[in-house]
């Protein structure tokens, strides 16, 4: 056992890439979710196991082959990487019983086992990204999760959903591009991708020559920025979540930009801050700038929207606005926020674009003025949609109020006393985008597709309860969630220059 | 002593309407039973509050702790004097207003009683929640469960103008509460590293006049259920709920609720010493005060029955406002004692409100000439609450009056003596023709021809559990005059150390 322990990074991307490859031969849709399912649960068990063991005695650093870095590719999990772990795999935990009626009823019997295999292997990818400590290898996992997501996108029932996978295939090739000019300007000053060698050289390299490392600063944020949908390089997201089948957009939302916010953090806490002293990065004000404007400007357009999918798609790009926002305070409080949010929206989000599938399932749209009176026929499904949105507006006993304390008490910290008004004046525009929805939901009368409808089967409906019940959960004990969070951003700010 | 833990006691008293809550779903295909756990979680939450009674007066002081969000913040519940005043009257109505509640939704066939019944429960237990808590943190978050239970309540009739109502009624209240009263919470535990309510204040001394007179400034105005004025938008807006709701949240849970918070923070984190030394609540009089006259002159204004007795509450809630901001131990025993006096009564103008409406398809002040005949039990109980609203013996209203005007005269403050006596003569001025009209005036004939057009002529009381329940509150508010030991022991607690 001790032996196998020893193994888990490793077995933590292998075991879903094997699943992929096993799906991939599977012909029937329901094996192939079987053998989703079956990865799905072992994850978290392994992704916690190795929280606990960071917990207990630190970074674990993994030979892959046996490879003593910074030749071999390491596999480094500390603690900010185990958290992330554990968001990832629970999130996708918690989706896959859900998948089965959802997939069956949205995609083609043929192509169901292809739809399993490309989630197995964007699962891979995200894993990948967070347990390498190498610079490269997080490009390798990032194109796997990428491309695998494209193919997720592109099974939309609809036509726009290749449009929209199309997209996103453009702009995500550049920004993985722009990751891989930064990589090797890095690889040029540094003469190494190991990124605890990396940082260990940058600071000699830097102080000869600084142009190329703040090139490859700047060409890395925008890389990822494009991943994680940083305003203004959002424009592929909505139309992404919008037309992508509803169990590909509720793993998305609940993973995909969480785990590219990931190396953002990496890169900005790992490498550069600890090399060259943090004031004199742009680093800051660009992100604080880039947020303050996601999250005025998303939640504004969410406000507008007619479509329910996209108004949370833009609630998503304003609350990712807040996760960059605490790195942009980069202090402990401020940053405790933002890495608390990871987890925390990945609960709401990931309920509220379940609930949306649910009603998908049973009514076929999600259309505003469609869902008039859904709330009373669906009254559950509503209820996970209405905690969820509460916990986008952050109100107390929510896990969203968590993430803004933090982010307040960070802006505090700075004497930014004007921030923290605008971060209430976003969550209220939050109150105004998901009100609209509950008014239409339970106060109108319903619409001709919302007549005999009722609660999706158990299946469905437990996981995204569950979720729910963690959301307010994590509003009142944050032991497990911000307490994590605290030490993680301790451990980064304490690295800084 | 009770068999149980005072502390279990507490936990109880916030537990049993969450209880409640859950149980009256199952019950939703059979009314009789649904309504029945209703009125036994109102009877049991009332006992079980009631027995805290003893123990508090003798000097107890039962403290719970729930839960650690985060360092610095806790769920955490204690029993403070002006805090069981304020439980005791919300529980003890609830009894009273959910008798009255089954005859008028019945009466009324209306929609979605089950979950009308719930988010009553939620709204409720929110209440004890907001009351027992012992630290701002606690009570910001029963504040907004308070809020968002009772939304769904206002829009209950589910048309346009429910909507709308609700729309305003949601935006002012957590607005307010979000981007003013959450920051004051924050700046305070940024300032006095703690959040837990303490006779005397908890900020540090030495703070400057200006901060600390911004910050009350943030307070009053972000707890938008206080309704000072320009906040009270909200207050009229939700008048389209049941009467019921009207009754007991917008004229009792949920105002109370907002000037409670106003009172507390003034007692116990700004401490009244502390404001009175640095006249940091000096502009605070103005505002109240002038809330308190400008409403009422809206109210005279007013022709719809239930929007003149929403400006009249708008009203009636700044004078919390402003004995508390006289500053004086009397005039905060006379603030308190008007959350008691003024529940009781104004309940009982809404009750006789919705009777009308059950029963003579009225909302209008003008259409009420010589419906005192027609009912006589309903226009009594209004003529006793208008009475208290004005603040004549023997109705509760004086007593709360009384303390304010004495605490006002002894310092000299004269403004608010003044805005006292002049609100007086408003308030009469707009309850005393009702009562008037009711009994005295010539019944007006419908002209419409049919035999359907007007009820003029058939209607009498309104169904018994109403009448029953509007005649109960009327007794409580020439009780509360006639023996108003408790409450005033309560609110002279309030402002004593503890002597366990």
């Amino acid at each position: 056992m001790s032996k196998l322990a020893e193994h888990l990074p490793i077995l933590q991307v292998v075991v879903p890439l094997l699943a992929a490859l096993l799906c991939a031969l599977l012909r029937r849709g329901s094996l192939a979710w079987a053998l989703a399912l079956a990865v799905s649960w072992i994850m978290p068990v392994i992704a916690i196991l190795l929280l606990q063991r960071v917990l207990d005695g630190g970074v674990i650093s993994y030979r892959l082959g046996g490879w003593a870095p910074p030749w071999g590719i390491e596999y480094r999990v500390d603690l900010l990487s185990a958290f992330v772990l554990v968001l990832v795999t629970v999130v996708g935990a918690a989706i896959m019983p859900f998948a089965r009626r959802s997939v069956a009823h949205e995609i083609e019997g043929d192509k169901q086992a292809w739809f399993y295999t490309m989630y197995l292997l964007c699962l891979t990818g995200l894993l990948g990204i967070t347990v390498t400590g190498d610079a490269f290898n997080i490009f390798v996992f990032l194109e796997i999760s990428s491309l695998s997501t494209y193919v997720l996108i592109a099974m939309g029932k609809d036509r726009r959903a290749l449009l929209a996978a199309y997209q996103y295939l453009i702009v995500g090739t550049i920004g993985a591009t722009f990751y891989v000019i930064g990589v090797g300007l890095l690889y040029l000053v540094t003469g190494s991708l190991n990124i605890v060698d990396i940082a260990a050289r940058l600071a000699p390299a830097a102080a000869e020559t600084s142009r190329p490392v703040f090139a490859a600063l700047a060409f890395l944020t925008v890389g990822v920025s494009l991943k994680l949908a940083l305003f203004p390089l959002h424009v592929w997201l909505p139309g992404a979540y919008a037309h992508a089948p509803s169990v590909a957009t509720a793993f998305l939302a609940g993973t995909a930009t969480k785990v590219a916010v990931y190396v953002l953090l990496r890169l900005i806490f790992s490498i550069f801050g600890v090399a060259i002293a943090f004031d004199t990065l742009p680093v800051s004000e660009v992100l604080l700038t880039l947020s303050v404007a996601a999250m005025f400007i998303a939640s504004i357009l969410a406000v507008f929207e007619t479509d329910v999918k996209r108004v949370l798609a833009y609630s998503s790009l304003g609350q990712i606005g807040y996760i960059t926002l605490g790195i942009g305070l980069a202090n402990v409080p401020g940053l405790t926020g933002g890495i608390v949010h990871l987890f925390n929206h990945a609960l709401m989000k990931t309920a509220l674009f379940m609930s949306l599938g649910a009603i998908v399932y049973r009514i076929g749209t999600i259309k505003l003025a469609d869902l008039a009176g859904i709330g009373r026929q669906m009254p559950l499904t509503m209820a996970v949609f209405v905690v969820g949105g509460l916990a986008l507006v952050g109100v107390p006993g929510t896990a969203g109020f968590v993430s803004k304390w933090y982010l307040a008490v960070g802006a505090f910290d700075r004497g930014w006393w004007p921030l923290v008004f605008l971060i209430l004046v976003t969550s209220l525009i939050a109150v105004v985008y998901v009100g609209r929805v509950v008014e239409v939901a339970w106060f109108r009368e319903p619409s001709s597709f919302a007549a005999g409808a009722k609660d999706p089967p158990l299946s469905m409906l437990l996981p995204m309860l569950a979720l729910a019940a963690a959301t307010i959960y994590f509003g009142i004990d944050t032991e497990a969630s911000a307490a994590i969070a605290r030490r993680v951003a301790e451990g980064l700010i304490g690295g800084l220059k | 002593m009770p068999v149980v833990a005072p502390e279990t006691h507490l936990l109880l008293a916030i537990a049993i309407p969450f209880t409640g809550a859950l149980l009256i779903p199952l019950f939703h295909r059979q009314p009789n039973l649904r309504e029945a756990v209703t009125l036994t979680t109102a009877a049991v939450l009332a006992v079980t509050v009631w027995s805290l009674l003893p123990q508090v007066l003798a000097g107890a002081r039962p403290e719970a702790r729930l839960a650690d969000v985060m360092p610095g913040l806790t769920i955490a519940f204690a029993v403070e004097p002006l805090g069981l005043l304020f439980a005791l009257v919300a529980s003890s109505l609830w009894i009273v207003n959910s008798i009255y509640s089954i005859g008028y939704m019945r009466a009324n066939q209306e929609p979605r009683q089950t979950s009308f019944y719930v988010c009553f429960a939620v709204a409720i237990g929110a209440t004890m929640g907001l009351a027992f808590s012992k630290n701002l943190f606690t009570l910001f978050l029963f504040y907004e469960l308070l809020t968002l239970s009772t939304y769904p309540l206002v829009t209950h009739k589910a048309n346009d103008e429910a909507i709308r109502g609700g729309r305003i009624y949601l935006l002012l209240l957590i607005g307010s509460s979000m981007l003013l009263l959450l920051p004051a919470i924050a700046a305070t535990w940024y300032i006095a590293g703690t959040l837990d309510f303490k006779l005397g204040g908890i900020l540090p001394a030495g703070l400057d006049a200006t901060l600390i007179a911004g910050l009350l400034a943030l307070y009053v105005f972000g707890t938008g259920k206080a309704a000072v004025m320009p906040l009270h938008f909200w207050l009229p807006a939700a008048m389209v709920a049941p009467t019921p709701v009207s009754a007991l949240l917008h004229a009792v849970a949920v105002v109370k609720a907002g000037v409670f918070t106003v009172l507390k923070v003034i007692v116990f984190v700004f401490g009244v010493d502390t404001l009175s030394s640095t006249g940091a609540a000096g502009w605070l009089v103005w505002a109240a005060g002038g809330t308190v006259l400008l409403a009422s002159l809206i109210a005279l204004r007013q022709d719809n029955l239930k929007k003149r007795l929403a400006y009249s509450t708008v009203s009636q809630l700044s004078y919390v406002v402003l004995a508390a901001a006289i500053l004086t131990p009397v005039s905060v025993v006379g603030a308190a004692l008007h959350i008691a006096a003024h529940a009781v009564s104004k309940i009982t103008l809404f009750f006789a409100a919705g009777a009308i409406y059950t029963a003579a398809h009225k909302t209008h002040v003008s259409e009420l000439d010589g419906i005192g005949w027609r009912m006589p039990w309903t226009m009594s109980a209004f003529a006793i609450g208008a009475l208290a609203m004005i603040g004549l013996p023997p109705t509760a209203g004086f007593l709360g009056k009384w303390f304010m005007l004495s605490g006002a005269t002894q310092t000299g403050q004269w403004l608010p003596v003044a805005v006292i006596v002049a609100s007086t003569a408003l308030n009469a001025a707009y309850f005393l023709p009702i009562v008037f009209r009711a009994f005295f005036a010539e019944p007006v004939r419908a002209h419409a021809a049919g035999a359907a057009a007007s009820h003029d002529d058939d209607h009498g009381e309104a169904p018994w559990p109403m009448v029953l329940a509007l005649s109960l509150t009327a007794a409580a508010t020439v009780l509360l005059f006639l023996a108003p030991d408790t409450a005033l022991s309560l609110a002279k607690l309030m402002l004593e150390p503890v002597t366990r």
